[in-house]
């Protein structure tokens, strides 16, 4: 996950590592010098995604697929001693043969070949679609215990309410009128995911999400009814890149200390926004030339409002989505992205292609706080000091999908 | 009847890898193995009841390509995971 768990008042962290083939916990020493590696949790599931809940302690989840096999949810109450799986895992719902012949099967077209002024916006709900990855935890509200969130590629939005084990669809999205118009833009060569499911603190009811390809998404009222939020973000892959929907958004945090300000890291850029603005800047334009702002993972400190970090990646051309030119850095921002610094003291400082998924970055709460990232090449690096220096704590691991701090 | 369980689905049967099955369709003896093994089903068939992409079901050594194929009570079920990856 790439917003930090919230601290237990006591300064042991537990890193929960999420890879392609099972799960791991990293277990570090009172200052974070020294981890332990767990034996694998699952070993041979695609874990997409692996929280833990900072509102009930021992409560786990993990988002899985395994091989050919459907996905699902994998749950724990007691802290990872014990796994049972979801008894109702998110599905679609069933619809009948004659309304999904009417509407058609849910193929998503490429990028670029999408007349939007075609799309039937009556279609949701009609095609048959199916499940095919759970992506993205997020709990919900401090004050609906129990309650979870969950995004699947196809994009698809499903609720719990207890801890996990049963969900449903959460219907103001994914049977949306404009469901087939937002998201058939195309999806990514993994899935159109839906990701990045913010919960404001302040109100249960306000809600993001991130889709990819579809764009950033509001609501009000507990996902009833959803408004695009993209002004302002490019689309330069699209024919016409000035549009309300379509894009690309990697991954989206809302800051812990002040839920205005959020940042978001997008396939087009680095922006911010201080709502109640609609409109997004690119303060990655202010990052060093022959870097970039392309990435995929974002992470804001949990009281700073103007820090956060992004681990940039080579955008260019057939987009290898490595360190740029083998020199893998994350960089730094204090001011809110209007200027940036690199973070490369103990990483590898060439010959180093990189690249770090979008829930593959997070922070602890530690003073001060840790920053972590995995790569696709099985490392975890660490950084104990808010980014400065940097440890690589585990090595040999599979293709690391996502981290999440929780402090014990 | 015989129902051959793969070895990804081995966690939901206690391991083992031949059980009983019941029913006269394809769709009532997986129904009737989910009641046994509840969610062994869903790995196995989407939402919309249809075979998921890499799943096949096998009859003897006839492949069932939906759920509403009959079954006799002498034959044996064969459930195949698509082999791949790397």
């Amino acid at each position: 996950m790439t917003t930090a768990t919230k601290s237990t008042g006591t300064k042991t962290a537990n890193l929960f590592v999420g890879t392609r083939k099972g799960a791991f916990v990293l277990k570090a020493n009172t200052d974070r010098t020294k981890w332990d590696l767990s034996d694998p949790i699952f070993l041979g599931h695609v874990i997409h995604d692996f929280v833990a809940d900072t509102r009930a302690p021992g409560v786990m989840l993990m988002a899985a697929k395994t091989g050919h096999l459907g996905p699902t949810v994998f749950r724990s109450t007691d802290g990872g001693t014990t796994w049972t799986e979801s008894s109702k895992p998110p599905a679609f719902d069933k619809v009948e043969e004659q309304a999904a012949e009417e509407s058609g099967e849910h193929k998503p077209e490429l990028v670029g070949q999408t007349d939007l002024s075609e799309k039937p916006a009556d279609a949701a709900g009609k095609a048959k679609r199916a499940v095919l990855r759970t992506f993205w935890l997020t709990q919900g509200h401090d004050s609906e215990p129990g309650v979870w969130y969950l995004g699947t590629a196809p994009a698809g939005l499903f609720v719990s309410t207890d801890n996990g084990d049963t969900w449903s669809p959460v219907k103001g999205l994914n049977d949306n009128p404009s469901y087939t118009k937002w998201f058939e833009f195309g999806e990514t060569p993994d899935g159109q995911f839906l990701h990045s499911i913010l919960i404001d603190p302040r109100d249960k009811n306000h809600m993001y999400i991130g889709v990819s390809i579809g764009g950033i998404f509001e609501s009000i009222d507990k996902g009833e009814n959803w408004s695009p939020l993209n002004k302002g973000i490019a689309a330069d892959f699209l024919p016409n890149s000035d549009v309300e929907y379509g894009h690309d958004p990697h991954c989206v945090v809302l800051h812990p200390a002040n839920p205005d300000r959020m940042y978001h890291q997008n396939h087009c850029g680095f922006y911010r926004i201080d709502r109640p603005d609609n409109q997004w800047i690119r303060v990655g334009e202010n990052m060093p030339e022959g870097i970039g702002d392309i990435g995929f993972p974002v992470v804001v400190h949990p009281t700073n409002v103007d820090k956060a970090w992004v681990f940039p990646m080579d955008g260019t051309e057939v987009w290898p989505r490595t360190s740029p030119e083998g020199k893998p850095a994350v960089y730094v921002t204090t001011n809110a992205g209007d200027s940036w610094k690199r973070q490369d003291k103990g990483l590898p400082r060439e010959k180093a292609y990189l690249t770090v998924k979008r829930q593959a970055m997070t922070s602890d709460h530690s003073n001060p706080i840790g920053i972590y990232f995995g790569t696709t090449g099985g490392e975890v690096w660490a950084s104990a000091d808010e980014g400065e220096t940097w440890q690589c704590i585990a090595r040999h691991l599979p293709e690391v999908y996502s981290l999440s701090a929780l402090e014990s | 009847m015989k129902v051959y369980i793969p070895s990804p689905l081995r966690s939901y049967t206690n391991k083992a890898n031949l059980v009983e099955g019941e029913g006269a369709s394809i769709s009532e003896i997986l129904g009737n193995l989910d009641k046994a093994f509840p969610g062994i089903k869903f790995r196995m068939i989407d939402e919309h009841g249809r075979i998921r992409e890499h799943i096949k079901l096998f009859i003897n050594e006839d492949e069932a390509k939906n759920l509403t194929v009959s079954v006799s009570g002498g034959e044996t079920v064969h459930i195949i995971c698509a082999l791949s990856g790397g």
